[in-house]
């Protein structure tokens, strides 16, 4: 084995180990995606409906998220809040952790869409007597969201990038897995250059998809 | 809020047509958009069943008017009632105070409004459209909802594009879907701001003629805002024109568009007619 060449029979044969890996990088940024959209939601709505001191609420945990480091976040729930009490697993940290930081950009990314909404829409709606959460429910929403969904999609894939940083706290996603792959090798190059390959191959693709579902939807309209 | 109208005076005939109480009635209305005074001091009526025109020239306040009718937007000053109802106030022992959002909507809901820009939903069906305010308004069974907007859209001639989104309607085919849509509430007042000013010409005829026969087989009260002058001779009972935010000439469509007595009045007809 050469220490500067390349050795392909070692790089494959990281694969399996890359590959379960991967599975849980996908599967923490499903379940974050799911609950930073969710949230999301309901952060927008709420920061948007302007009820006192909770929407300020609102309005300060966004900027609150989006001013600190996702790594500081992941500390914070991993090794501070147990000492309150409340321990979490590494896996459910992980996800939480990229959940809540990735819902502040997903309520900016809400409200965008909402305020892209014309305003004849509301005119319509209020003037045809509908009642206001029928309004959100039936017109804006539908419309807002299907507006945003690639942006949420390219969020999706910040997201998928940033999971790396779950190998800081235990979970044996992708990053982790090279890493592990390497110290027991002692050789670092072919697994961690797996492992950007793999983040690579999967976020180009999903970025491509992105672009040509948007273009058939262009399309349609 | 108090307003300083007195409301003793309220069962007003409409001037012109002494059809009886009006169905729509201004009093001293004032709307201004930061220091600009738009309206200054509207009285307007309009009678059960009868046709109003408006005309007048870009910016002079006509579709703030309309606006101002479906309590879109508040007056600053003056009152306005929609079937002997006030539309912003309530009645407190002989005195008006602010009334609530929900008497507000209730008594709105006897106004429609057409758009000039159509506003229909563009995620909803033609069918869908019409069908909204009347399972979620009214909260009609859909079933019978739907029964009933398709009804309404056979009526301005679409029965055969339930189906289809806005977008895959020309504009003419959208402006009739509004006005299906407009009139599943049953309306008494009915507003039109300037429904064809966004179509081409060619599509202009289907949707005036959908108005015309609205106007002529109903007895909804219309206020018109348009440009189209034959078609204000034909339907309108009563014609106002503004400038800068008064009425500055009314009058039956033969006076006011065929024999204007404004020098104002005058130049408009002639701008339009040059166009
Ligand atoms: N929301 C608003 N904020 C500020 N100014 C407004 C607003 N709405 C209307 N205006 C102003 O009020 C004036 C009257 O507007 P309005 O739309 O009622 O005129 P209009 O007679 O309908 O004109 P047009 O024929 O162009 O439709 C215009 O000068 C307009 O710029
Ligand atoms: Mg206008």
């Amino acid at each position: 084995m050469n220490s500067f060449g390349w050795d392909w029979s070692y790089a494959i044969s990281t694969l399996p180990d890359l590959f379960s890996g991967l599975k849980l990088t996908i599967i923490a940024t499903f379940f974050g995606s799911i609950l930073a959209v969710l949230i999301g939601l309901v952060l927008c709505l709420v920061r948007m409906a302007q009820i006192p001191v909770l929407s300020g609420l609102a309005s300060f945990w966004i900027q609150l998220i989006r001013g600190t480091p996702l790594l500081i976040q992941l500390y914070f729930i991993f090794y501070v809040l147990p000492g309150w009490g409340l321990s979490l697993a590494a896996f459910a940290t992980g996800v939480l952790a990229l959940g809540m930081y990735y819902a502040a950009y997903a309520a900016e990314i809400f409200r965008a869409g909402i305020e892209e909404i014309a305003p004849g829409q509301w005119e319509a709606s209020l003037t045809l007597g509908m009642p206001i959460p029928r309004v959100w429910t039936g017109v804006i929403l539908p419309q807002a969201i299907v507006a945003v969904i690639p942006v949420l999609a390219n969020m999706v894939i910040a997201m998928f990038k940033e999971t790396a940083l779950l190998s800081s706290i235990t979970i044996m996603e992708l990053l982790a897995q090279g890493k592990s792959v390497g110290s027991i090798h002692f050789r670092y190059v072919e697994p961690l250059t797996m492992v950007g390959v793999l983040y690579f191959i999967v976020s180009y693709t999903a970025a491509r998809m992105i672009r040509r579902l948007e273009g058939r939807h262009a399309i349609q309209n | 809020m108090q307003s300083r109208i007195d409301p003793s005076g309220s069962q007003t005939l409409s001037p012109a047509t002494g059809m009886g109480p009006a169905l729509l009635s201004m009093r001293n209305v004032s709307k201004s958009y930061g220091d600009r005074k738009i309206l200054d001091g509207i009285d307007l009526d309009v009678a059960p069943g009868e046709k109003v025109a408006l005309i007048g020239p870009s910016g002079s306040g006509k579709t703030t008017i309309l606006r101002l009718a479906i309590g879109l937007v508040e007056p600053e000053e003056g009152t306005i009632r929609i079937d002997g109802r006030y539309l912003w106030h309530e009645e407190d022992g002989g005195r008006l105070r602010r009334a609530s959002n929900k008497h507000t909507r209730q008594v709105r809901r006897s106004v429609g409004i057409v758009f000039q820009q159509f506003n229909l939903f563009p995620h909803m069906s033609a069918l869908e459209n019409v069908r909204e305010p009347l399972v979620h308004t009214i909260g009609l069974p859909r079933p019978e909802a739907e029964k009933r907007a398709a009804g309404l859209l056979a009526k301005v001639g679409l029965a055969d594009h339930l189906t289809k989104r806005p977008a895959q309607l020309s504009g003419g085919q959208q402006q009739r879907v509004a006005i299906a849509r407009s009139m599943a509430l049953q309306p008494r007042v009915m507003l039109f701001d300037e429904v064809t000013s966004a179509l081409d010409p060619e599509l202009v005829g289907e949707v005036l003629k959908v108005v015309r026969d609205l106007a002529h087989e109903t007895d909804m009260s219309m206020l018109i805002v348009t440009h189209e002058i034959s078609f204000a001779i034909d339907i309108a009972d009563r014609v106002l024109m503004f400038d800068t935010g008064k009425i500055i000439e009314e009058g039956p469509p033969s006076q006011v568009l065929k024999a204007p007595q404004e020098p104002r009045t005058r130049q408009f007809l002639r701008a339009i007619l040059e166009r």
